[in-house]
């Protein structure tokens, strides 16, 4: 499972460890949600970045308060149809002020890459290698946006108002 | 009319750009049909009984004379000469190969047409009143506010896998012609009490095998905060809606579990983080997308001209079309025409392709090129000058389309049922025939008055049969097609749903029992105009029951 960052495949430097096992100093890595909230005191004072996999049905104001320390939040797509990470990724950058690597996991597909990129994501770990090397043509496919995210793409709304030019009008606006 | 400007142009584009590359991809087997089924979904297009089906779009229901002549085009080319307009104001073809779907795409949106989110677990096709900007009892033109939330949410990258489809309906006249109640989001919108104009906003409606009529959790909501309150219920949906249980994923049944109360905190909590940011909407935006709806170059007209009069006199087949297909007009002189797709023993709801250019040319030289589309599966011309009216019918009378049946009870709401549908249990379409063949006697359908009959062939209720009249529901029992009947529902702003007449028939008797309704509403109606519905309401279904299973 490829993973890009940055537009690019990459090596990944985490680790996973997984339920009890023993977190390896000077390692990135990323456990599970349950662990960082039982361990989070010791968890805070490693040097290594410490990430975490944050599953979609729990609340993602429970992570607000380790958000200034977590080097990386993982969010769970378990099949492309489930859309609930992407609320949570939303949330994550737009309200939480998030700005650690956030990374799409489980059924990471071609055609959800740019929907992902706009709700936040900024790492993937793209299901078909195919689909990873064809990332970049994935989320350049559309060059209008209706709708303002915090990813920094214009919307239509604002584009339009920016353009400047309003069309005639043959009946005045009440608003 | 809405007018495109490049952006809206360019995204519809890149749209068919992006769908002929994953028919590409799932043709080479790239993409497995799993992977594929919601990404064709979102493209309205749907693997039915016989073939492909695509659905193409109609955003609140309007359509230009080009528009109405490029869905011909795509009729005699990829399909068999005809196409299905749907209860969501949308239309249907039934026998595309998806080989030439892109292609058929490609056509479409040469002409601003696509199928995006008509299907799938996403937002679906925006409904308003079919009559908005022309209505005499509307307070403002509600198109304005469902091309903005329409703009919002096409692509939106959050909401497009939701736990289940999502269907938003908008009214902002006196008189609900949206049906918003029966919606996932019904927005109406209203004067209050400092005179100033905004939406109640009613949620958790729908028909389904769940029916429920919404429930209000936002009395006013001022029109700056329209995008981000939606925003805020979808937002909600997407992260608590069930995903376990397909049945039970729409937000009606979270709605319904959290109750309403609990529900509305979690959206004013979402909402009262967004309301101020990016999503308020602010004047010049609203005016911007507002002054891209054209309005016709009206004439000072008076209403009722010489030559109505004179024709009205003279042609009492004109005289019944005019008292129940012509509507009032916003303007004096002009008049709202209703164009009746529910001719004697014919599907509900079809257009051939002659049909739609020979509409889409008297659309051009009486309707300012303009089209509407109703849920209730008519088409409108929306501006005819009354002047006009005579020589409108002889060409409508035509082309078969001036049956004067507009809210009788041939005027019949149905899904494409069994002969279309991999879903269906039973038929529609040979139901509804032949129901339009009993009461073909126009003198008697009159006597009946207002009487709306809606037939599903399943209990994913697409014909809206909960709040029909009368409505018929196809189920299936040891291999045969039974119907079971209510009475009593409606959709308009006393929607409920109907309530089950008695054990379900056979389909040799189905019309049967609607013709021992009919009478028995005139056996015990207390006046002339005293509707069917008021008949029901007083009474109760006890005697229509009596009266039809007398004899079963």
């Amino acid at each position: 499972m490829p993973l890009v960052k940055a537009g690019r495949i990459v090596e990944d430097p985490f680790v996973r460890v997984l339920d009890d096992a023993p977190v390896p100093e000077g390692v990135p890595v990323i456990l599970p949600a349950a662990r960082l909230l039982a361990d989070a005191r010791e968890l805070v004072l490693r040097q290594a970045p410490t990430g975490v996999v944050w599953p979609n049905d729990r609340r993602i104001a429970e992570l607000a308060p380790y958000l200034d320390w977590i080097a990386l939040v993982a969010l769970v797509f378990p099949s492309f149809r489930d859309g609930r990470a992407y609320s949570q990724a939303r949330l994550l950058r737009e309200r939480h002020r998030f700005r650690g690597e956030l990374r799409a996991t489980g059924q990471v597909l071609r055609d959800q890459l740019l929907f992902m990129q706009r709700a936040g994501f900024d790492a993937f770990d793209v299901t078909k290698p195919g689909d990873a090397a064809a990332f970049a043509e994935a989320v350049d496919r559309y060059s209008v946006f209706y709708q303002p995210t915090g990813d920094g793409r214009m919307s239509t709304l604002k584009a339009r108002l920016a353009r400047g030019v309003l069309p005639q009008s043959q009946r005045e606006f009440v608003s | 009319m809405y007018l495109y400007d490049d952006f809206d142009r360019t995204l519809v584009e890149e749209r068919v750009r992006e769908f002929r590359d994953q028919v590409g991809r799932r043709l080479s087997g790239e993409l497995t049909e799993e992977e594929f089924k919601p990404l064709r979904l979102m493209n309205g297009v749907y693997l039915q009984l016989h073939a492909y089906m695509l659905r193409i779009a109609i955003p609140y229901g309007t359509l230009s004379s080009d528009q109405m002549r490029m869905l011909a085009h795509v009729a005699r080319k990829y399909d068999r000469n005809y196409g299905h307009f749907t209860t969501r104001q949308n239309i249907q073809f039934n026998w595309i190969k998806l080989e030439q779907l892109p292609d058929a795409m490609a056509d479409l949106a040469s002409a601003g047409l696509h199928g995006m989110q008509t299907s799938g677990n996403c937002v679906r096709n925006i409904t308003t009143d079919q009559w908005a900007g022309v209505a005499p009892d509307e307070i403002e033109d509600a198109r304005i506010w469902a091309e903005l939330l329409r703009q919002h949410l096409t692509l939106h990258p959050e909401f497009s896998f939701l736990p289940r489809k999502f269907k938003i309906a908008l009214t902002a006249a006196a008189h609900d012609r949206a049906a918003v109640r029966v919606h996932d989001i019904g927005l109406r919108m209203h004067r209050n009490g400092a005179g100033e104009v905004g939406f109640e906003v009613m949620v958790g409606g729908g028909l389904g095998r769940t029916p429920f009529i919404a429930k209000t959790i936002k009395p006013f909501l001022p029109k700056r905060d329209l995008l981000s309150y939606v925003e805020a219920i979808m937002r909600t949906y997407n992260q608590y809606g069930r995903r376990d249980n397909i049945y039970k994923a729409r937000i009606k049944i979270l709605v319904h579990e959290l109750g309403a109360e609990k529900f509305a905190r979690e959206v004013e909590d979402e909402w009262q983080s967004i309301k101020d940011g990016a999503l308020a909407l602010d004047a010049a935006v609203v005016a911007e997308i507002a002054a891209r709806f054209r309005y016709p170059d009206y004439e000072t007209l008076e209403d009722e001209p010489p030559e109505l009069s004179k024709a009205r006199n003279r042609d009492p087949r004109f005289r019944a079309w005019l008292d129940n297909s012509v509507f009032n007009h916003n303007r004096p002189g002009y008049a709202i025409v209703t164009l009746s797709l529910k001719p004697v023993g014919e599907p509900p709801g079809d257009a051939t392709a002659p049909q739609m250019d020979a509409i889409a040319d008297l659309a051009d030289r009486y309707s300012f090129g303009e089209i509407r589309v109703g849920h209730e599966q008519n088409l409108v011309l929306p501006h005819v000058a009354q002047r006009d009216l005579p020589a409108l019918w002889r060409a409508l009378d035509a082309i078969g389309v001036a049956t004067p049946n507009i809210g009788l009870v041939s005027d019949i709401i149905a899904c494409p049922g069994l002969d279309y549908c991999s879903l269906a249990n039973a038929r529609s379409i040979p139901v509804a025939e032949e129901i339009t063949r009993r009461f073909e006697d126009l003198d008697l359908a009159r006597s009946l008055g207002r009487l709306h009959i809606n037939i599903s062939g399943c209990i994913n209720a697409c014909g809206h049969h909960h709040i029909g009249h009368v409505g018929i529901l196809g189920v299936e029992k040891n291999g045969e097609e039974f119907y079971q009947v209510t009475i009593g529902g409606r959709a308009d702003d006393a929607a409920r749903l109907g309530t089950i007449l008695g054990p379900a028939v056979p389909y040799g008797e189905i019309a049967d029992v609607v013709e021992d309704i009919a009478a028995a509403y005139l056996e015990l109606r207390e006046r002339p105009d005293e509707h069917f519905i008021q008949t029901v309401e007083r009474l109760g279904v006890e005697p229509f029951k009596e009266r039809v299973y007398a004899a079963r």
